[in-house]
């Protein structure tokens, strides 16, 4: 059965609508959800594993953004931090790790080892940067970075979650 | 911290064994006793069973590459009596073969098993002498100067 509502009914209407209800598209719904809740794995290979913990402890404070649930397994995690240099002889054990995390999954670069091999690039037994085993979402550079670097690049990552199609755009440096 | 051996426990290892030469490490004065390779494991089974000596505790294995040679050096340390030794040997490249010391002391099982997959030193009669440190399959040596580093793999 059809309404029409004379004019003054119809803007009481929009506005008890609009304190009311919130309209919106499911991947905002996921989106929001899944950037505000990131749950990462404790991949620390080297160095950087310190800066990652100091970014999860006290001063730096990983939980008020809600991501210090580290998880010891990757049955539980959505995000990968790569925290450290990737060996070859570690590289399989990171694949496999990638690979059993459900999806939706993210992973950071954190680091110059791990983004692209840093300071040991030319080694023998370096993987020049985990995106040769992984995909990856975002990299942090630093040697190690510290952590308010690590948290901006996590920040970055919850706006890309957020709103996918921001990696579509050129971010620039100092937005 | 150890003390260095006696030189009087020093003149009598070499009674025991003639072919020993021993040089004081510049430094730190640490006495390093020079073995020819096919009498180093009775040297070391004696220093580290022989009365005067009593080395229970190997403090490291390594090998270093010299352009005609690989040295092998043993460090030792008796945890009774105090004091330190170093006992050096030297072996061809093509053929870096010795007796393994894990029997002796078991500490030498991953020290030989490192200096194998770095140096290409092989010790006979070890358990398990495979590579400790790279991945199963690598080729070569790394830690010998004639290795030749493979061209960065391109990216993805």
């Amino acid at each position: 059965m059809a309404m029409t509502l004379r004019p003054a009914e119809e803007s009481a209407a929009r506005e008890l609508l609009r304190e009311n209800f919130i309209l919106t598209s499911l991947d905002a719904v996921l989106g929001w959800a899944r950037s505000n809740s990131l749950w990462p794995l404790t991949s620390g290979l080297a160095c950087c594993a310190i800066e990652m913990m100091c970014a999860a402890a006290g001063r730096f404070d990983l939980a008020r953004f809600g991501y210090e649930v580290f998880r010891p397994s990757p049955r539980q995690a959505d995000l990968l931090i790569t925290a450290g240099t990737l060996t070859w002889k570690m590289a399989p054990v990171l694949k496999r790790l990638y690979e059993q995390m459900p999806e939706p999954k993210w992973v950071i670069a954190m680091g110059s080892c791990a983004s692209t091999g840093g300071p040991f690039a030319d080694s023998y037994s370096v993987v020049p940067g985990v995106d040769y085993v992984i995909p990856v979402d975002v990299y942090v550079p630093g040697c190690p970075p510290r952590p308010e670097a690590l948290i901006d690049g996590i920040l970055q990552l919850k706006a890309k979650i957020a709103k996918p199609q921001l990696t579509r755009e050129v971010i620039r440096y100092g937005r | 911290m150890a003390v260095n051996i006696e030189p009087v426990l020093v003149r009598y290892l070499i009674g025991l064994f003639p072919r020993l030469m021993a040089t004081d490490r510049a430094g730190d004065g640490l006495t390093v006793v020079t073995a020819p390779a096919d009498e180093v494991y009775a040297v070391l089974r004696a220093l580290r069973d022989d009365e005067p000596f009593f080395m229970d505790t190997l403090g490291d294995l390594t090998a270093v590459d010299y352009p005609d040679r690989l040295d092998v050096v043993y460090h030792l340390y008796s945890s009774a009596c105090g004091h330190k030794l170093a006992v050096k040997t030297s072996v061809a490249k093509g053929a870096a073969a010795l007796p393994s010391v894990t029997g002796l002391w078991p500490a030498a099982g991953f020290a030989e098993r490192e200096a194998y997959d770095l140096l290409g030193v092989t010790f006979t009669g070890h358990p398990n002498l495979t590579r400790i440190l790279l991945p199963e399959g690598f080729e070569g040596h790394p830690l010998r100067k004639d290795y030749r580093l493979p061209p960065r793999p391109a990216t993805r």
